[in-house]
């Protein structure tokens, strides 16, 4: 059975200047605890079609199905990460941002802290439990924001380049503690990111997306074996196949 | 640094400022170009405020004004705290109470103690009532701000992880406003003391620190108003300083919501 199903969905924007696709007939399915990366340049769409199916923004034409039942609006079935680091609740303890989800059903405190710590401890942060964000660094806030995303145990993990404000070797430790998250909780993951080594890395498979309007280019399955070396002939030859997809004109505009 | 030593450090430049401030005043009225009845030295008003505080007159005037202050700052918080919340939150609120609020707003509180006289007689109504309207509106138009800069990245994450209705509302929205309420509380209270020795001076009858000033005055009694004013800077520091400044350093501080200045 597929887990996610996307079809035909269809976004425009309505804008002072008019009506402007945002995403266009766009469809893919997702079978469980598959990692998808969504690719492409600014304004293809990719975070536009994460928010549909976060179900921050609704689609004007098609659906999408979750498990089978259709999208409507939010749902405690999705974890969500965003870029910024200002996500994260300063009000709140590294503990009490986590903790946030499982307040909402309704989970016993003690529970519910333990379950936070948990979480925490899956990317190596249970030693700042009780730190305000604001005393974590960029990459902590991100993995708190992870945390927080998983620990009501939603079936998929939504993720909107969340380590694209990270410096580059943050950045490749952030990846590598991904991938280890990802393979002990299997959640279905969709990635959004602008960065082709980092779907490389990530990905089952990756969807690279063009713009005006946001359209699905092409589909690439990674089959190398995990962890990966970015340094490998294989890897190098996928980042290459995804960059010639990435600078080809579009179909449309060939025609 | 400890914050401990922080503070002790901001306290120690404190004194320095105040410290400086009331030599130069000795300094001048000991130079004798004012008569002392005008311009009476320190000690002299430390004096006075002894004797007033030892037969209790200046506890009980300090009191009348604090509790006209902390009743009208109360009405103030039960009005524009709620007000400012729904302004923000439904469009239609706002579009009926906002040009009153624009009206009312740039009308002097002390403006309309003649008109509360006339209404309300004189005493602690009319005094109460200039301290709410003082205070009404720098809560009603902070929180309105707070409510509307509330980042909606939170709102999202939260919507997001299963928070609607009441859960968002105090436990993303009051917090995620909480700069701008406690700046609308602080300037409130700033704003209501002001307003209320003004409408004491015009309002009160017998009791108050306001009361006190103007009718020392009658008799030339400069020592009385000097400790007067003494004590109305002295509570109202006390509250800018160690009550907001508490409140302030418990949560907006600790939060990163706002920061300390440097050094």
């Amino acid at each position: 059975m597929q887990h996610i199903e996307v079809n035909h969905v269809s976004l425009v924007y309505d804008t002072p200047g008019g009506k402007v696709p945002g995403v266009d007939d766009v469809s893919f399915t997702m079978a469980p605890s598959e990692f998808l990366c969504l690719v492409g340049p600014s304004g293809c769409g990719k975070t536009t079609l994460l928010n549909i199916i976060a179900g921050f923004l609704s689609p004007v034409a098609g659906e999408i199905r979750i498990g089978g039942n259709a999208v409507n609006g939010y749902g405690q079935d999705r974890g969500i990460v965003f870029q910024d680091f200002a996500q994260l609740f300063p009000w709140r303890t590294a503990l009490g941002n986590v903790t946030f989800g499982l307040e909402m059903k309704g989970v016993a405190k003690a529970e519910r802290e333990a379950i936070a710590l948990e979480q925490l401890k899956l990317v190596k942060l249970d030693k700042f439990a009780h730190s305000y964000p604001h005393h974590l660094s960029g990459g902590m806030q991100q993995r708190v924001a992870i945390a927080r995303a998983l620990a009501y145990n939603p079936a998929v993990l939504l993720m909107d380049e969340p380590f694209a404000a990270l410096d580059a070797l943050t950045r490749d430790d952030m990846q590598r503690l991904l991938a280890d998250v990802w393979r002990e909780t299997r959640k279905t993951v969709i990635y959004v990111t602008h960065n082709v080594a980092e779907a490389v890395f990530l990905a089952d498979r990756v969807i690279v997306m063009t713009p005006h309007p946001g359209r699905v280019k092409a589909e690439v399955r990674i089959s190398l074996p995990r962890p990966r070396d970015p340094l490998s002939v294989e890897f190098l030859e996928y980042q290459k196949a995804l960059l010639r997809h990435l600078s080809e004109p579009s179909r449309a505009d060939a025609q | 640094m400890t914050p401990a030593t922080v503070r002790t450090r901001s306290a120690g430049r404190a004194a320095v400022t105040i410290i400086g401030a009331l030599a130069i005043y000795e300094v001048v009225a000991r130079a004798g170009i004012f008569p002392a009845a005008l311009l009476p030295t320190i000690p002299a008003v430390v004096k006075t405020l002894w004797t007033m505080l030892a037969d209790g007159t200046m506890v009980k005037h300090a009191m009348s004004t604090l509790l006209r202050v902390l009743f009208g700052f109360s009405l103030a918080a039960a009005l524009g705290l709620p007000l400012g919340i729904l302004m923000a939150r439904f469009r239609p609120v706002e579009q009926f109470f906002m040009p009153l609020v624009s009206v009312l707003m740039p009308i002097p509180s002390l403006a309309w103690v003649p008109v509360f006289i006339l209404w309300f007689g004189l005493g602690n109504t009319t005094t109460v009532l200039v301290v709410f309207y003082a205070a009404t509106f720098p809560m009603l138009l902070n929180t309105w701000s707070g409510v509307r800069s509330v980042n909606p990245l939170w709102l999202r994450a939260a919507s997001a992880m299963g928070a609607s209705g009441q859960s968002l509302f105090w436990k993303v929205i009051i917090p995620g406003a909480s700069p701008f309420i406690i700046t609308g509380l602080r300037q409130a209270f700033l704003r209501s003391w002001v307003a209320v020795v003004g409408a004491e001076i015009i309002a009160a009858s017998a009791w108050g620190l306001g009361w006190v000033i103007f009718d020392a005055k009658e008799f030339l009694n400069a020592d009385i108003m000097m400790a007067s004013l003494a004590v109305i800077g002295i509570i109202g520091f006390f509250f800018e300083r160690v009550v907001f400044g508490t409140a302030e350093r418990a949560t907006i501080l600790k939060w990163g919501m706002v920061r300390a200045a440097r050094g």
